[in-house]
């Protein structure tokens, strides 16, 4: 009977840690990663691949800074192009690691555990990335101080706080220094744990002095535990707004394809999308390479590889929903604006190839076969990555190249200069990843240790597959009984 | 016993017999103990009686100085320092004022949540007596220690050392100031 029952919790609750571990197991195990002294023959080939890609976006910027953003193919009528289409990529795929860090805490998912670490890193390097975009596009970066940061400067001048653009100013930074934030308090306990383990003097210097004498004490958890919740409770809204707030640059504004009400919440969705693919593209190596599969185990790739199938959904909706807005506006510029995308314009092709990308590969993840497989699961991951660049592609220049005058229209074509420059950041954020995996540890060691069996105070892990299990479902409770309450 | 001692130290295996030490230890008198783990134990603040941080508190205020801040900082920009119209728009058209005084919240709560946290916590402190003993090195690993200072008002070398022996630890170590 009671076998029965732990068979029927374990398929409710699949273990977020297979094999056999104990705390010192999983300090070691993903300790080693960095503290081992030999570096794996893959990570110097991809270092070394993305480093060199990442010169791509040196020789781009340092020929943006000395001829100007004329070597971008931008014009009237589409002056937002590349950079605005892949700010809000990089923003977009940013998402997913705080979703993980602070909305998956808040609601107690417990697989979060073995990922928010490196999400979190990559939202960081995505962020910074992104906000390269706009801030070169202004030209003058150096200048680009006082346009968008209210100081009192010598010409009395100072922001305009009605546009979304300045809005846009305050959302990314603020997300930046809060993610920023998240990541390094959640680091501080493991680089204690890399300190105490390190051989090597340099290392543990190096150790020593990022954990800032972190000693475990119960009253520095106490108040670690309400600032960490703390800060997942207020990166939730963050999150949310910051998206949000890239999506009123658009829609504040007047221009067919644009003006929807729809998009602030389609754009916190398709970021979500993005972002889940990017750790699904991230993790699926790393956890082979890394033999972390005992920590990322196949149930996490399922979870994620469902929450991509919910948010692509509502994605979906969202196109259909844009397309509905513009028939039933009856307004002749947005009528013509969904005509003009989906189909008699000079891009249709794009938009179609979203649709490919964005709706028709996710259907693949209602099935169980490329749900569990993690080469089908890597695949649509790419595919959804591209879709979504796609479709910021499709919003910005389909909108754009025929607006209201026939006698502005243009055609947009991007240069060699747009294309190393994103192909650059994406060498630039890989770079960084690499360097990430190398020296910090890549998943956070004390929250694995919280769901080994012995973190569990006074064996009330075996009183409840005792004795509140077996309750539980002799009265067949439609909810199953909560982990959590059993154990505190 | 010429050097002064900061206080005694028990190591145990596990975090139940930690927990079960440090409530022991409360029961006895002693009051500035400390407890060191590789993972937070949520039974451990009631055995040791911690309070409850004030930290969320600072946090809320935190949080509503960046509102304010956010909100007289853009109504003078706006509608003291250099008021400009803009589509015709009234001068404190305050909705617009609205995601930036928001950022600034999450802002300013954020930086008290971290900052209020470390200062709280005495943070970041590179030495500290207990690192003096070697073993100690394994409480950011898998070993749970139980302290108690030499400041407390019922400490006394033999005795607290026979009672933490009483507790079966695995070894109780002298801690060197």
């Amino acid at each position: 009977m009671a076998k029965d029952l732990k068979q029927i919790h374990e398929k409710i609750y699949p273990p977020m840690v297979e094999g056999e571990h104990t705390l010192a197991t999983v300090s070691d195990k993903i300790g080693d990663v960095t503290l081992k002294k030999k570096t794996p023959w893959h990570w110097f080939v991809g270092f070394g691949i993305s480093f060199m890609v990442a010169q791509l976006l040196l020789f781009s910027v340092v020929t943006l800074l000395a001829k100007g953003i004329g070597i971008w193919g931008n014009n009237q009528p589409v002056g937002w192009a590349f950079d605005i289409i892949n700010f809000v990529w990089w923003i977009g795929i940013g998402h997913a690691g705080t979703l993980i860090s602070a909305i998956l805490l808040l609601l107690n998912q417990k697989w979060r555990t073995s990922i928010n670490r490196f999400a979190e890193a990559m939202t960081l390097f995505a962020v910074a990335c992104a906000a390269m975009f706009p801030l070169l596009h202004t030209g003058r970066p150096w200048l680009a101080a006082y346009w968008l940061f209210p100081y009192p400067n010598t010409m009395g001048i100072w922001p305009q706080f009605r546009s979304p653009l300045i809005w846009d100013v305050f959302a990314v930074s603020t997300y930046a220094t809060i993610s920023l934030l998240f990541w390094y308090v959640g680091l501080i306990p493991d680089l204690a744990t890399l300190r105490d383990r390190a051989k090597n003097k340099v290392f543990k210097f190096f150790y020593a002095a990022l954990s800032w004498g972190w000693r475990g004490s119960a009253r520095h958890w106490h108040r670690y535990e309400i600032a960490y919740l703390l800060l997942a409770g207020i990166s939730t809204p963050l999150v949310l707004s910051v998206h949000s707030i890239v999506s009123f640059d658009f829609s504040v504004s007047q221009v067919p394809g644009w003006h929807a009400t729809i998009f602030p919440p389609y754009f916190v969705a398709g970021a979500i999308f993005a972002g889940f693919a990017m750790v699904l593209i991230l993790c699926i190596p790393l956890r082979v390479w890394y033999n972390m599969k005992d920590f990322i185990t196949d149930t996490h790739l399922v979870y994620m590889g469902k929450v991509m199938l919910a948010t692509g959904l509502i994605v979906v909706y969202g196109y259909a929903m844009e397309a509905y807005f513009g028939w039933y506006s009856s307004s002749q510029y947005e009528v013509f604006m969904v005509k003009n995308r989906i189909w008699e314009g000079p891009y249709w092709w794009s938009y179609w190839l979203l649709i490919i990308c964005n709706g028709l590969s996710i259907q693949l993840l209602w099935f169980k076969r490329f749900r569990e497989s993690p080469f089908w699961l890597f695949m649509i991951s790419i595919v959804v990555s591209i879709g979504m660049w796609l479709e910021r592609f499709v919003i910005i220049v389909t909108s754009l190249n025929r607006d209201f005058l026939p006698s502005s229209w243009a055609m947009y074509s991007p240069t060699m200069f747009d294309w190393s420059m994103f192909v650059g950041t994406i060498g630039f954020f890989f770079t960084l990843l690499y360097l990430f995996v190398r020296f910090l540890p890549v998943i956070s060691i004390f929250e694995v240790r919280t769901l080994l069996p012995e973190a569990n105070v006074h064996g009330h892990q075996q009183d409840f597959e005792e004795n509140v299990l077996e309750v539980e479902y002799t009265y067949e409770r439609t909810d199953p009984p909560n982990k959590e309450d059993a154990e505190s | 016993m010429d050097k002064k001692l900061y206080g005694l130290m028990a190591e145990f295996d596990s975090a139940t017999e930690l927990v079960d030490a440090a409530r022991a230890t409360r029961d006895a008198g002693y009051r500035k103990t400390d407890a060191f783990s590789p993972f937070p134990i949520h039974d451990i603040d009631e055995a040791l009686g911690i309070k409850r941080s004030i930290l969320p508190v600072l946090v809320f205020f935190g949080g509503i100085t960046g509102l304010l801040l956010g909100i007289s900082l853009q109504v003078f920009v706006h509608y003291i320092d250099y008021p400009l119209n803009i589509g015709g728009r009234p001068y404190l058209s305050w909705i617009s004022f609205v995601p930036p005084a928001y950022e600034l919240t999450i802002l300013l709560a954020g930086f008290t949540a971290v900052f209020g946290m470390l200062f709280l916590n005495g943070l970041p402190r590179p030495y500290h007596p207990v690192f003096n003993v070697p073993r100690f090195a394994l409480a950011t690993r898998e070993k749970f220690f139980l302290l108690i200072e030499s400041a407390d008002e019922i400490y006394d070398y033999d005795d607290t050392k026979g009672f933490l022996e009483g507790l079966k630890p695995q070894e109780v170590f002298d801690v060197e100031e």
